[in-house]
């Protein structure tokens, strides 16, 4: 949804509301109580820096603009403004203040930028781009993915996922840390053990069973092997 | 740079690094190149005995490295061919007597007299197989068509990437096409399909080897020989010739035909 009077991203701490700089304060103030009570919960407990440009805000509208929010339980912990008379009403109430527009200059990382839905902001991982060999080994604290072969005699051990593009025959490892929901994926699923979390499984058996795509999983107590062909 | 130093590794012992080692020389030598042979088996040598040159032994690697014997005192030139040399091992110490710097200074210097220096690496992944490498700037790694032979090309393939040497050439030596054919042999596609690096050379199973190794006179002078062919055939493309792979397939005989035919097959 496009939206001209406000809009909303996550930030590494908390969330950033930009309000439009011409639009009626009124109207722009309305329209972000509104959006705010969409998803009472989801906001809930944030903490706020307000970009507001080059519109001057007096103190009262200021004020009642901080009121609005922790009614709703946010927390006004920034406001960014290019207009003196702004930054002096947010001095006065007591919110530390930013003497610049976001627009202005770029993100200082992509995190910042990162759309509030995202599932995940940079989780670890580890990826590796060739055949991995026997007697080689990934370790990874997150995901682990390799692009390649994982040959006879390696091993891929991570505390999330794995993921081979390629032919798994060696050893993986997946949830390593404990994580029982972590997952194996492989074009070829003929790995010399499999294990997830606690649980282990061997090879399958029958001469074909690993030649399509697959994702291993614990269910009830055991790996499960899927095709997914 | 001059000379180009070839490794012959493998990882595991007896697969033939020794035998393609001799044949290699031999065939590269017949092709009118400049080459020495390099034994780094240290303590458990026989390139020497495999070409022949077992008891003309004066001086070896070590002596050169610790400085008892000159470089070319301990080159031993081959019975046939001018210009083929051999650097043995020593029997008497171990592979810690030399280092992979001194593996690069004594190759450094052979590079200016010598087209190509083979250096034949012991089995295994440890200090000698690093002497071998050191100084490499290509590495043929020997393997037989069998799972324990292949895991451990896979191994030291892995270790030579590492190394930044790429990832090598690959001989399957020892290939028996009976055997492949009834399925119970790795065929040359089952080990390119683990290993996934380039094969240089299919070398047949051939009784004629063993004999010639004995008889210290390499099968690749034998030109009854298949495996002495393909061997040949191998040299020819480390020197950049384009050689097409032999056809191992014995041709079936009439009666096979027939048992064949009946069979439905």
């Amino acid at each position: 949804m496009q939206d001209e009077l406000i809009a909303i991203k996550g930030l590494n701490n908390g969330l950033l509301i930009s309000l439009s700089p011409t639009e009626s304060w009124q109207s722009v103030t309305d329209r972000l109580a509104a959006r705010i009570d969409e998803r009472a919960e989801f906001y809930s407990g944030a903490d706020i820096t307000v970009e507001l440009g080059e519109r001057p805000v007096p103190k009262y509208e200021l004020s009642s603009l901080k009121a609005l929010l922790e009614r709703r339980g946010l927390t006004l912990s920034l406001v960014r403004s290019k207009s003196d008379t702004t930054r002096e009403s947010a001095q006065s109430l007591k919110v530390p203040t930013e003497n610049r527009a976001a627009a202005a200059r770029p993100p200082a990382s992509t995190l910042e930028t990162a759309p509030l839905n995202s599932e995940e902001t940079g989780a670890e991982g580890v990826l590796f781009r060739r055949t991995l060999r026997s007697g080689r080994t990934i370790h990874s604290d997150g995901h682990a993915v390799v692009i390649g072969d994982v040959n006879p005699g390696a091993k891929v051990v991570a505390a999330g996922d794995i993921v081979v593009w390629g032919k798994l025959r060696g050893f993986a490892h997946a949830g390593a840390s404990g994580d029982e929901s972590a997952i194996i994926c492989a074009l070829e699923m003929s790995p010399s053990q499999l294990r997830i979390a606690g649980y282990f499984a061997a090879a399958p058996t029958g001469k074909d069973s690993g030649l399509k795509p697959a994702v291993a999983r614990v269910r009830d107590d055991e790996i499960i092997v899927e095709r997914r062909d | 740079m001059g000379g180009k130093v070839v490794t012959i590794s493998s990882g595991k012992g007896g697969v033939g690094k020794t035998t393609a080692t001799a044949n290699l020389g031999i065939s590269l030598a017949g092709l009118g190149k400049r080459v020495v042979v390099i034994d780094a088996d240290i303590g458990l040598r026989n390139l020497d005995v495999i070409m022949g040159l077992e008891n003309r032994i004066v001086y070896d690697l070590v002596d050169i490295v610790e400085g008892r014997s000159k470089l070319r005192q301990a080159m031993i030139k081959h019975k046939k061919f001018n210009d083929l040399f051999l650097i043995p091992a020593a029997q008497t110490r171990d592979k810690m007597a030399v280092s992979p710097d001194d593996m690069v200074t004594l190759t450094d210097e052979l590079r200016a007299d010598f087209d190509y220096i083979l250096i034949d690496s012991p089995a295994g992944i440890e200090r000698g197989f690093r002497n071998a490498l050191e100084p490499a700037d290509e590495v043929l790694i020997v393997t037989n068509p069998e799972v324990s032979a292949v895991r451990d090309a896979d191994r030291i393939i892995g270790l030579i990437e590492a190394a930044d040497k790429g990832p090598g050439k690959l001989i399957i030596n020892r290939l028996k096409t009976e055997l492949v054919k009834k399925g119970e042999m790795l065929s040359s596609d089952d080990v390119f399909d683990i290993l996934g690096v380039t094969i240089i050379g299919i070398i047949p199973e051939d009784e004629l080897v063993l004999s010639a190794s004995n008889s210290g006179v390499p099968v690749t002078l034998n030109l009854q020989s298949k495996a002495g062919m393909a061997f040949n055939n191998v040299a020819r493309r480390v020197i950049g010739e384009d050689v097409p792979f032999m056809n191992l397939d014995k041709s079936p005989g009439i009666f096979q035909r027939l048992v064949q035919l009946l069979d439905g097959r």
